[in-house]
């Protein structure tokens, strides 16, 4: 993904925002109203979704019942192909360790978002708006440029695993199996260092859309009232935010979940996500209706995971 | 702005309070911990960019270009002196600009639909715009292929263009749907009070205030299409971007060429952006 989808984040927050501004008055009639306007905009878009969406996804699990192969030919036989299916069990490690990568790297890019975030919020005065272009500026370039770069940030004898080695910093990490006594690169800790970088702006712009539409003078109550910084952050900044964690930690988790571009350049096959045997279902071994169940499960687990912290995130917001 | 007298009653606060503060340089560090995290951390965004440029002047001993071995400007003369690298660079930018294209039209289309009516279907409508962003890339790229499989459609530039439209699409609509509702209605009212009829009002006023919108979700637009790899690789058949490209380096060997490519994104990109910037402060200048 490009750091271009950030912008449309920090649009729809802002949009947000808009819709539950108290006075409502966005509201107006639009021009030439007819009952059917509306319907004769949508319809294009909605024929595009629809065709080219909508309908793939349906395929997809279809696709995951077929038996055959590439050179013979797929068919369709009722009860369908569930077999398929085994390969979910299979796979199992992958999946495992596309949601533990996922997690950890989006808790990592929580972690540096939002004292980016809060500071570009609150500390930086007229510098604001040049902060945020910086925020999105690196992603100016190409996606796959910049992971391979970070081969030689990790690179084994260059200057940053050369002080993580004399700090000893590997030696326990690896202790965490997070990394190998002596090296990053191709190890987790490098894949997880990749999804943090490739999608932090995803988190700190949804952050800092939800803390610029903060009152300050909330905090300056609570300290007012004795309360001490961290009390202060805790108890006014942190829940005041929470939308905004909401929006970055899903924008951060579900492309990092289904990525399989850090794995590839920054991992081995040891290391490698369920995107990765997604990829390699389609185009190495062929077998296309395992690569569609695999595929299928992904964006079902990741829905249910979604749902379930939505409904979590929304009745803690209320309290 | 609000922020500064904040910042002014939360160092007045504190000395109310008797707690023990420290003294010296970990004192000058407390006090300024945040700017100093927020900083760290953009450092750290900007690394790979610094790496990216400067290994664009370097000539590497092997095929990766992973190592410094001596400055050199023969990438940046020789741009197209690696096989295949402009051709794909051609094509991802014509990708690019039609799939944007297509995308804005049908996308502006929508936004003004979803932001400008109250209709049955508005929620569904939201959702079903929301869905592909929710997506995963991998599923949405392989869940094409199949459907391309089963329709027996060739995969080439028509169906990267097919993919690129539609995952383009949703972004789209939410940026310029934002910039609708963030309209001032009585602009609109002004004219009609002026005698000016609905179409007039529309192209002398709605439309223009909305542009800016547009323009925004075609930049958009134009960069998630060009950036795009995960999609693009799985509908793509044998034609190669731009992304397709740099993966195939990843696997062969990379040459500096590409860290120029880069570097060169990098700075028009940034150049649009601030001239942007100077753009719209003008205006609100004048």
């Amino acid at each position: 993904m490009s750091g271009g989808a950030v912008a449309a984040t920090a649009a729809e927050q802002q949009d947000i925002r808009m819709h539950s501004s108290p006075d409502g008055s966005t509201e107006s009639k639009g021009v030439g109203t007819s009952k059917w306007t509306p319907y004769i905009l949508l319809t294009p878009g909605f024929l595009w979704l629809a065709l080219f969406f909508i309908i793939p996804t349906v395929m997809l699990l279809m696709f995951s019942l077929y038996s055959g192969s590439l050179d013979q030919g797929y068919s369709f036989e009722f009860p369908g192909n569930w077999s398929t299916y085994s390969a979910v069990w299979e796979y199992r490690a992958q999946f495992f360790r596309s949601f533990l990568f996922a997690g950890l790297s989006t808790l990592f890019c929580l972690a540096l978002a939002y004292p980016l975030a809060y500071f570009i919020a609150f500390k930086s005065g007229k510098w604001k708006a040049t902060l945020l272009v910086l925020v999105i500026a690196p992603f100016f370039t190409s996606f796959l440029i910049r992971t391979l770069a970070w081969k030689t940030i990790l690179a084994d004898d260059g200057p940053v695993v050369t002080f993580m080695n004399w700090a000893h910093i590997t030696d326990v990490l690896a202790l965490l199996h997070l990394t190998e006594t002596d090296r990053v690169l191709n190890t987790p800790l490098a894949v997880v260092l990749g999804l943090t970088y490739n999608f932090l702006p995803f988190m700190v712009l949804p952050l800092y859309a939800s803390l610029d539409r903060m009152d300050p003078r909330l905090v300056e109550a609570a300290q007012d009232l004795y309360s001490s910084p961290w009390t202060a952050l805790r108890k006014v900044t942190w829940p005041l935010s929470l939308p905004g964690v909401v929006a970055g930690t899903l924008l951060t988790f579900i492309p990092a979940a289904g990525d399989y571009i850090n794995a590839e350049l920054l991992g081995t096959t040891k290391v490698s996500m369920i995107g990765n045997v997604i990829q390699d279902q389609f185009f190495v071994v062929t077998d296309y209706p395992t690569a569609s169940a695999l595929s299928f499960v992904l964006m079902l687990a990741i829905l249910v995971l979604v749902f379930f912290y939505v409904r979590r995130a929304g009745t803690e917001e209320l309290v | 702005m609000a922020s500064t007298t904040a910042s002014a009653a939360q160092q007045a606060a504190p000395p109310a309070r008797t707690t023990k503060r420290p003294s010296g340089p970990f004192r000058w560090v407390r006090e300024r911990i945040i700017p100093i995290i927020g900083l760290l951390v953009l450092f750290y965004m900007f690394l790979p960019i610094f790496v990216v440029v400067v290994f664009s002047f370097n000539q590497p001993n092997g095929r990766f270009n992973y190592q410094w071995v001596k400055f050199s400007t023969d990438a940046w003369t020789n741009l197209c002196g690696v096989g295949g690298l402009c051709e794909s660079l051609q094509l991802s930018l014509v990708i690019g600009l039609v799939a944007t294209l297509g995308a804005v039209a049908l996308g502006t289309l929508m936004a003004f639909g979803i932001a400008r009516y109250r209709f049955r279907g508005r929620g569904g409508s939201n959702l079903l715009v929301f869905m592909p962003m929710a997506t995963p890339e991998v599923v949405m790229g392989s869940s094409l292929l199949t459907w391309f499989v089963l329709l027996a459609f060739a995969r080439g530039t028509t169906t990267i263009l097919i993919a690129h439209v539609m995952f383009c699409l949703s972004f789209v609509v939410v940026t310029v749907k934002a910039r609708i509702a963030g309209l001032d209605p009585r602009l609109e009212q002004a004219a009609m009070d002026l005698y000016a009829n609905e179409r007039t009002t529309f192209w002398r006023v709605t439309f223009p205030l909305v542009l800016p919108g547009i323009v925004g979700a075609s930049l958009l637009a134009f960069s998630l299409s060009f950036d795009d790899f995960i999609v693009t690789n799985f509908n793509s058949g044998s034609t190669v971007t731009f992304p397709m490209f740099v993966w195939g380096a990843a696997q062969r060997g990379t040459p500096p060429q590409i860290n120029v490519v880069g570097s060169l994104m990098f700075l028009v990109s940034l150049t649009i952006v601030l001239i942007a910037q100077v753009v719209q402060r003008r205006r609100k200048k004048a």
